[in-house]
């Protein structure tokens, strides 16, 4: 240890001389520790411009839609009252990785933010498994511009309302226009202008083709075999894309967009609990060596300390400020039991995890990051002790029963039950209904079917109406959607509606 | 690796776009809401943002979710007192709500109203959206009568005031090099050969060398600094502008009749009125007359607020604005409104006078003049008298009875409303 502080700064203020150096000092702790980053873009940007970048849903360019506006007016009012303070960081995933300063925040937190996004996030996106697959860093950028552009030539050439209204009902259906098996295309704004055209005429072309009424002259004995589409399809907005008979080659386009920029977000969604576990994790570790290494001041870190706790705070369940369990918390938690596993390993985790007990933890960690997601993760290495640190319960609510149960607690005849109902809590699958294409009336009116299957006899909300009727303008045509619950169809939604007797349940 | 910008003098507002369309889409509801603001606002903040909300079902977008009910298992931290298979009585609002999914946003219920801040600027615009001035083509097309000087580009001549020094040595240097460049040219080479002339001795060429260099800097020399072509003015070119300011008169009855109630009332019409004014005009005055029986011009505080007895002569009043618009407000220049609020009470003998005044003095100068009658009596002389008035300069002359707050915003929606060109 070095007996003689040389701070990098002492003041709360920040110059850009100080970023750098900052930046090239954290840079280089990062990189003995083996983190692999994109480089680094750092912004640093109004307060007001954070509102901006807020409201886009973390996207560095958008296409204009109300819907913006709105989380814009809405964050704005909280923000402007002080219900809300602004998360000190934005971070996206491109290459190079584009993360934002607050101009108002003092040197401290530039450095906490600079640690946590711009080394913890950034190595998270080039190394987790689910980026890499679904995600092309290099050309998101460049994609979201050709988006933004073909969505307002679209709005000159048609009309504004008219391309909102395409997007509304896309953006209802968005959480439904992502492939979760197959791995898509790496997307790039070149490609798709070149074959833009081309494509819409194709598509166009093909979809008439599905339709087509021309008698021929030996269709009477298949008839009857047209099952279409052969096999159920999740990802609707691909498949209004393709075969939606109605639609023009630009608003095939702008569900393909929509489709696009979700697919994009789809890794964000399964890896919360580790990307910010992990970024946590290496902005805790990063500044302390900072500290070891006499870089900063005592007053530095407290400073980090107080802000590194607020946002770490896990409320228990009966407290007022309680909104479910915090995903910096448990993912801080999870890689900081790993490290300690690994350094000061007990019985229990030799008992429990003798793979790492001992281990290097500069090895288990990057494994852990590369190769999960979050429901796989917390399966994996959810420990005894940090269950016991949580002291994490697991109910059910069983609406048949009056009462709800405590299925397992925080000891050993519970710990892997309440890992498990944890690691499904953050299933996707689980999460959101699981709603598939199964038929599409070929000979008759045209109809779509939907089918929900049931998980755990949930059911849909008060909503569903609402989303189908954006289904059915997409589709032109009909759209049914069938609740089963094991095979067994137990309420019907229907749009447009029809006789009043079919109520769903 | 790290490349650091500073992004802080970008443009702001980058969701301008997206705001103005989610304001767009929900104007209807945006109005009414700002339209009962109005109503119960207090006087003083009229000029200000408004908090809207609208209900949030109207604004929400639809996604498929699960419903309540259906077996449901939640893991959640922070546990105490129970042990596995301990049963709980099911608490009360529903299930264990939408914490277990590990998303603070995802607050379905409890929130049914979507509440958001609008500028002062939207707020207005909101306010005052489908109202128009009356007459306002009259002015534009014959009020002309004021210039602008704007500028225009660059001249050969013009005073010495006018010079425009950069151009002036731009256009010297591009002459100077044009005429000397040849000759430039040939210094430098000759220069090059003196040099290597004089290295190998040769003494001859040496000499003829330097007469000729001598010759070409005479020759560059005689090029001169600054020539009377060189010079540049500025050119300014006189523009008409279509007058765009206002003046306002605020008639009131201050005689002992008005109450502070009254005023009120009166206070905002005004108010209304002066914020919509601005809006148009890139300068408004107020001009405030203030009658009992007799008028004088008052600031706004005594305008307001102090308070006399007497009986009342409105004619005094109108006479009075006819002298300040004489005196000091030209109708070429200046777009006049005239708003008249009383209680209907006069002299009885004073109201054909009134209008005569009017019809022969002031509508012909006056773009607008609106009178309020604040009472819940009946109409008395003044307003008889007035209506004939109405009746023969329906394009210029509105009148209006106001009984309480509440009517404020509506008569003056009904004044002001967007009528279809005559």
């Amino acid at each position: 240890m070095s007996t003689k502080r040389q701070p990098l700064s002492t003041g709360s203020a920040w110059t850009f001389e100080l970023i750098d150096t900052y930046d090239r000092e954290i840079g280089r702790i990062a990189e003995s520790f083996g983190l692999d980053t994109y480089p680094n873009q750092i912004e640093v940007i109004r307060s007001d411009q954070m509102l901006d970048a807020y409201a886009s849903i973390g996207m560095p360019i958008g296409y204009n839609h109300w819907s913006f506006g709105k989380h814009f007016v809405d964050v704005e009012r909280s923000y402007q009252s002080g219900a809300m303070g602004l998360a000190y960081e934005i971070v996206i995933n491109s290459n190079p990785c584009i993360s934002y300063l607050m101009e108002e925040n003092t040197m401290t937190m530039q450095a906490l933010v600079i640690a946590h996004a711009c080394y913890g996030h950034n190595s998270f996106f080039k190394g987790n498994y689910l980026f890499r697959t679904w995600t092309d860093a290099s050309a998101i950028i460049d994609y979201l511009l050709f988006a933004r552009n073909y969505v307002a030539s679209c709005e000159e050439r048609y009309g504004v309302t008219e391309v909102e209204k395409i997007l509304d009902s896309c953006h209802a259906l968005m959480h439904y226009g992502v492939d979760r098996y197959k791995r898509p295309y790496p997307i790039s704004a070149e490609e798709e202008k070149r074959r833009q055209a081309e494509r819409a005429e194709y598509v166009q072309r093909n979809i008439n083709d599905l339709w087509r009424t021309l008698p021929k002259a030996r269709a009477v004995d298949e008839e009857e075999k047209v099952c279409f589409p052969e096999e159920p399809e999740e990802n609707l907005l691909y498949f209004v894309e393709k075969h939606a008979p109605l639609l023009e080659p630009w608003q095939r386009e702008i569900v393909r967009i929509v489709r696009k920029v979700a697919q994009y977000f789809y890794p964000q969604r399964q890896t919360q609990v580790m990307n910010e576990g992990w970024a946590s994790f290496w902005h805790y570790t990063l500044l302390n060596r900072l500290y070891d290494e006499g870089l900063v001041t005592d007053g530095f870190m407290m400073e980090f300390l107080a802000s590194h706790t607020a946002v770490l705070f896990q409320p228990g369940f009966d407290h007022p400020g309680y909104s479910g369990i915090n995903p910096y918390a448990l993912g801080f938690a999870i890689y900081s039991d790993l490290k300690r596993m690994c350094e000061h390993p007990t019985d229990e985790d030799r008992e429990w995890f003798p793979d790492i007990a001992g281990a290097s933890w500069l090895e288990v960690l990057p494994g852990a990051m590369r190769d999960f997601k979050d429901e796989s993760f917390i399966q994996q290495f959810l420990s005894p002790k940090v269950m016991r640190d949580f002291r994490l319960f697991g109910i059910l609510d069983d609406d048949a029963d009056s009462e709800i149960e405590v299925r397992a607690i925080h000891d050993y005849n519970g710990y892997r039950r309440v890992r498990e109902l944890l690691a499904s809590q953050y299933n996707l699958g689980d999460r959101e209904p699981n709603i598939q294409v199964t038929r599409v009336n070929l000979r008759g009116d045209r109809s779509l079917t939907l089918r929900h299957t049931q998980h755990e006899r949930r059911p849909l909300s008060d909503s569903t109406d609402e989303v189908l009727k954006h289904l059915h303008r997409l589709w032109g045509f009909p759209v049914l959607l069938e609740s089963t619950w094991q095979d067994e169809v137990v309420g019907t939604h229907r749009c447009p509606a029809q006789e009043a007797g079919q109520d769903a349940a | 690796m790290s490349y650091i910008v500073d992004r802080r003098l970008n443009a702001k507002n980058k969701n301008t776009v997206n705001r103005q369309r989610f304001l767009e889409r929900y104007k209807k509801r945006i109005k009414k809401a700002v339209s009962d603001a109005v109503d119960s606002r207090s006087i003083t903040d009229m000029d200000r943002g408004e908090e809207v909300s609208i209900p949030a079902e109207d604004v929400s977008e639809p996604v498929f979710h699960h419903g309540s009910g259906g077996r449901r298992s939640v893991v959640h931290p922070g546990n105490r007192e129970f042990v596995q298979g301990d049963r709980i009585q099911r608490p009360e609002g529903g299930s264990g709500g939408g914490g277990g999914d590990g998303d603070a946003s995802n607050s379905g219920d409890g929130q049914d109203e979507f509440v958001f801040q609008l500028t002062q600027e939207e707020f207005l615009e909101f306010l005052f959206d489908d109202l128009a001035l009356p007459n306002l083509t009259k002015r534009a097309l014959k009020g002309n009568a004021s210039y602008k000087y704007e500028h225009a580009g660059f001249t050969h001549d013009g005073v010495p005031a006018k010079l425009s020094v950069l151009r002036s040595m731009k256009a010297a240097k591009a002459r100077r090099i044009a005429l000397s460049g040849e000759s430039r040219r040939l210094l430098k080479a000759a220069e090059a050969k003196l040099e290597e002339a004089q290295q190998q001795g040769d003494e001859f060429t040496s000499r003829r060398l330097l007469q000729e260099i001598e010759l070409l800097r005479r020759r560059i020399g005689r090029v001169p600094f600054l020539d009377t072509n060189d010079l540049r003015y500025n050119l300014h070119l006189k523009r008409p502008v279509p007058t765009s300011q206002a003046v306002m008169f605020c008639l009131m009855d201050v005689s002992g009749s008005m109450d502070q109630q009254i005023k009120d009332i009166a206070k905002r019409f005004y108010l209304l009125l002066y914020m919509f004014l601005k809006r148009h005009y890139e300068r408004t005055e107020i001009v405030f007359i203030r009658h009992h029986t007799v008028a004088k011009e008052v600031d706004e505080q005594e305008f307001f607020y102090s308070r006399e007895t007497g009986g009342t002569v409105v004619s005094s009043a109108l006479k009075l604005m006819k002298e300040v618009i004489a005196a000091r407000y030209s109708p070429n220049e200046w777009n006049i409104y005239g708003a008249q609020a009383s209680d209907g009470d006069n002299w009885n003998d004073d109201s054909p006078i009134c209008r005569k005044i009017l019809e022969e003095d002031l509508l012909p100068l006056v773009q607008y003049f609106a009178y309020v009658e604040i009472t819940k009596r009946n109409h008395q002389a003044l307003w008889r008298e007035y209506e004939r008035v109405a009746a023969r300069y329906p394009e210029t002359f509105a009148q209006r009875q106001i009984t309480d707050v509440g009517d404020i915003f509506p008569v003056f929606h009904d004044l002001f409303q967007k009528r279809d060109a005559a």
